[in-house]
């Protein structure tokens, strides 16, 4: 299984980490996987400040990159739906390469309950986790049930981490609020943003986590930056990571 | 724009116990949804279906309106049309004059918010009380309302028992919430009993009877039709409904929806006046016309004005109503006013996470968190972005198309630090006020995959 | 033009291809069901269960005879009854018609025949041929319906085959008191109608040994 792994421009510049997880996940797993080396973005964060139509150049790389794939995973909820929903190519219409790609990209978490179909993971972690639910994965992606909607409940993030040895999961008095990063909205609506932040981190906090995972790096990035400046001991890991956890 | 969503937004968010108690306090209504939908079996199927049925309306809406017309003329009742808000206000102010009035009550309408009704007859001279309690409260506060259904949740009871106090009476310090509504209750029924001309919103018009149904907990509506000589119910055109029998469908959804009860307490059905009672009917267009026209945007046309999106929103519970400066507020505002004024306006569809728990509370499924995200591409198309966010975009977008360009500017992160996605102003960074930066890597993923693999 | 012919001219240009109704019939799992209260099939049991729980009261009585001894126990204050049923005639004003709605400012208590009881919300629906004035029952102080116990379908879909093509000028559905919640979500009963709302069903089946 022939494996691109496409990997967010702030997980590239900060948490190489987290791409490594994922490398590790999928190689353990048995997927033949290359990094294409010119990749940057999937042309969100100009997309979602109403700038789509400045993204084409993006999309022409992602396309250029991702093709030859038989699929594409990436360890952000966020990112693989914005190129699900909207990358498109030059020419519109079949064959502009576009379709494929959105057809066959993952979000790393629903690549390992839906295709590889993971029902054991060698891990540990030791320790009290929270699950921050990103509203792209969940709501967009569907990798768990929303509380809006009167339908069962199901949870795959939640399905892997509990397959991870010692770990506890928490309850939250919120299960499924937006963190308030946003993307841009994160600088343009500051106040709202940083206030949706410190809300989401003291639900984690009251109930007691040591650890608080997601699926999306962005949601976490903000997290952390609160809790940093909260001077908490409290800290934020990808799923990958805690997946790919020996403790 | 005077002051936009993130500048109102930002004073509202300077007293953070206030900012918690509002949001807890909406949030509390949205749990109320949630456990008012869940003893339905079939709400998904309600949502489903009540979805189709005005995606019908809205596909033969003209043909509609003409039955509508008919039926209600047929049933006594007096049909005007009005093009834009001037032309219902003014056909409003027509009618008190007919009757030689100068003082009416008036239950909740948010398209006479939406058509700036009271400014307007304040102007020409005639007193209009509101009676819903919650309007009436900022009414007197001299505001307009911050929520579509609940008019003063912006307000503590503190702050109601002190306007109580200077505009009716009521003894200093009192905030007992039982105490203030017996108080209004004494005040408005003296202005039901004396009012001549009633005018009411409509939650629902009938084409197939011409009947058109207001829904209230207080019985304002009510109170103020059924003791008026002249009844004046004004609507958006995009209230109607085929059949009666539909009515069972919206009835079911829209008050779990909006404040988690199995229905209000009275679903009145207006569909003839009483003897000796005139009874009019104003179909108000004010741009709903032409965004029946907007493809992507048509949609928003199916709001029942529920407002589960609001109390979900968690931008709306901590940005507070008012902060979106328009009549309509909260995510479904933020859809619909660029329709009224795509400038005044172009800062609501940013006032958003995107995170869609809007559009899953809709009742009638309007894919709201998707309007935004194309409304944010119109607005700037339509050349409403300051220069330095397209210029910011511009270097973004050659820096991301560009993977030379790109690892020599990222090597870990330090032109990230700088643009993306955190300071698109190139201003102070705002990310850093009150938030920590990620610590930058020794290297990046990039970087660690060339050493590593291959 | 007329605004009328401008407004359905646009109309008419931007309307989208028509797009068909559904049906409105429930799918099989219907009505309104609570798993932690057992059976829901009862609806009567049902509707007095909702009606209390948004603050209305139900009685269920044999007959006019029983309503007429519980309204005289529990309504001591009332001094003004308005009825539009001839067999409360004995203890109410029962009237075809005022002159003036405005008489009725200062009734304490209507008692009104409604058509039916609807379980899922505890709404009663009743017709201005059954109010004597539309405005009695929203002016009055306090309200009490009368239904039949066997008029209480389950949810609003039945409710409205049963009205079907009803002719009527005015008809309002009723769920318990007026309220407000609009001051910090505090729900107060009583805004400008009634302060309290009570429900009769009549069941023929019952005894007259008057529990309820």
């Amino acid at each position: 299984m022939r494996v691109g792994l496409f990997i967010p421009c702030y997980v590239d510049q900060f948490y190489p980490q987290v791409g490594i997880a994922t490398l590790h996940l999928l190689e353990k797993y048995g997927c033949e996987v290359a990094y294409p080396p010119n990749q940057t973005c999937c042309g969100q964060p100009m997309a979602n400040s109403g700038f789509e139509h400045l993204t084409q150049g993006c999309n022409d790389l992602f396309i250029r990159n991702f093709s030859e794939f038989e699929y594409i995973v990436c360890p952000s909820g966020s990112c693989t739906l914005h190129i699900k929903d909207h990358l498109h190519g030059s020419h519109e219409g079949p064959g502009d390469g576009a379709e494929g790609v959105r057809k066959k990209i993952y979000e790393l978490v629903e690549f390992l309950t839906d295709v590889l179909k993971v029902e054991n993971i060698d891990a540990s972690f030791p320790h009290r986790v929270g699950v921050h639910q990103s509203c792209h994965g969940q709501r967009g992606l569907k990798l768990s049930q929303m509380t809006e909607l009167m339908a069962p409940p199901f949870s795959k993030p939640e399905k892997l981490l509990k397959m991870v040895k010692g770990i506890e999961l928490i309850d939250l008095g919120r299960k499924d609020e937006c963190c308030g990063f946003g993307g841009t909205f994160c600088v343009a609506e500051e106040a709202v943003s940083v206030k949706m932040g410190k809300d989401r981190v003291a639900d984690h906090l009251q109930h007691g986590a040591e650890y608080i995972t997601g699926a999306d790096m962005s949601c976490l990035m903000h997290l952390e930056g609160i809790l940093r400046r909260q001077k908490s001991p409290v800290q934020v890991k990808h799923i990958a990571e805690i997946l790919d956890s020996k403790e | 724009m005077a002051q936009d969503h993130a500048h109102l937004a930002t004073e509202f968010n300077k007293d953070e116990p206030r900012v918690d108690w509002h949001d807890k306090t909406l949030w509390f209504i949205r749990e109320k949804r949630d456990k008012a939908a869940g003893r339905v079996p079939e709400w998904e199927w309600l949502r489903d279906t009540a979805s189709a049925i005005k995606e019908n309306v809205l596909s033969h809406l003209s043909e509609y309106l003409v039955q509508f017309e008919e039926q209600a003329g047929r049933n006594g009742v007096v049909v005007h049309w009005a093009a834009d808000a001037e032309e219902h206000n003014e056909i409003v102010y027509g009618l008190l004059k007919k009757h030689g009035v100068d003082k009416m009550v008036k239950s909740k309408s948010m398209l006479t918010e939406e058509c700036h009704l009271n400014e307007f007859l304040s102007e020409h001279g005639v007193e209009v009380i509101d009676t819903d309690l919650g309007e009436r409260v900022v009414q007197l506060a001299g505001e307009p309302p911050s929520h579509i259904v609940l008019p003063c949740i912006h307000k503590k009871k503190e702050e109601i028992g002190e306007i109580f106090h200077e505009h009716l009476g009521t003894p200093a310090g009192n905030a007992d919430p039982q105490f203030l509504t017996h108080a209004a209750r004494l005040h408005l029924r003296e202005k039901f009993i004396t009012r001549r001309v009633a005018l009411t919103g409509v939650n629902f018009a009938v084409a197939e009877t011409g009947e058109f149904v207001v829904c209230t907990n207080e019985g304002n509506a009510d109170m103020g039709a059924h003791l008026a000589d002249v009844h004046i119910a004004c609507m958006g055109i995009e209230k109607l409904i085929p059949l009666r029998q539909h009515l069972g469908v919206f009835l079911r959804l829209l008050t779990r929806s909006a404040t988690g009860q199995p229905i209000t307490t009275y679903s009145s059905h207006f569909k003839q006046p009483r003897p000796g009672q005139e009874m009019h009917i104003v179909l108000v267009d004010n741009g709903r016309s032409v965004h029946l026209g907007r493809k992507d945007f048509r949609n928003s046309l199916k709001c029942i004005r529920c407002a589960a999106c609001f109390n979900t929103c968690p931008v709306y519970r901590r940005s507070g109503g008012h902060s979106y400066h328009t009549a309509v507020a909260g995510p479904i505002g933020s859809i619909l006013s660029p329709n009224l004024d795509m400038k005044k306006y172009s800062d609501l569809p940013f006032a958003s996470t995107l995170c869609g728990s809007c559009s899953n509370v809709c009742p009638v499924k309007i894919d709201i968190h998707e309007q935004l995200y194309k409304w944010r591409q119109v607005i700037v198309q339509d050349g409403n972005a300051p220069v330095s966010k397209t210029m910011a975009m511009k270097t973004m977008n050659w820096v991301l198309s560009n993977p030379s360009v790109y690892h020599t500017a990222g090597k870990a992160g330090r032109w990230f630090m700088g643009k993306v996605p955190f300071t698109v102003n190139n201003g102070l960074n705002p990310w850093y006020k009150q938030r920590d930066m990620p610590e930058v890597p020794k290297e990046s993923f990039g970087e660690w995959y060339k050493r590593n693999r291959k | 033009m007329s605004s009328r012919d401008k407004i359905l001219g646009v109309i008419r240009a931007n309307q989208p291809e028509g797009k068909s109704l559904p049906s409105v019939t429930l799918p099989e799992a219907g009505g309104v069901t609570d798993p932690a209260k057992g059976d829901m099939t009862d609806t009567a049991r049902q509707f007095i269960e909702v009606l209390e729980a948004i603050g209305g009261r139900a009685f269920i009585v044999s007959g006019w005879e029983r309503i007429a001894t519980i309204i005289k126990e529990e309504y001591t204050q009332q001094h003004r009854i308005v009825s539009g049923c001839k067999e409360l005639a004995r203890m109410a004003e029962v009237r075809d018609r005022y002159e003036d709605p405005h008489e009725l400012e200062n009734v304490d208590l209507a008692i009104l025949e409604a058509h039916f009881g609807v379980a899922e919300n505890g709404a009663c629906w009743i017709t201005e041929d059954r109010m004597i004035e539309r405005a009695l029952p929203f002016i009055t102080q306090n309200l009490a319906l009368v239904i039949h116990k066997k008029d209480v379908v389950p949810h609003m879909h039945a409710a409205y085959e049963r009205i079907g093509q009803a002719v009527y000028g005015f008809g309002t559905f009723i769920a318990g008191p007026s309220k407000t919640a609009d001051i910090e979500q505090s729900l107060v009963l009583g805004a400008h109608g009634p302060c309290s709302m009570t429900v009769f069903l009549i069941d023929e089946e019952l005894s007259d040994a008057g529990f309820y």
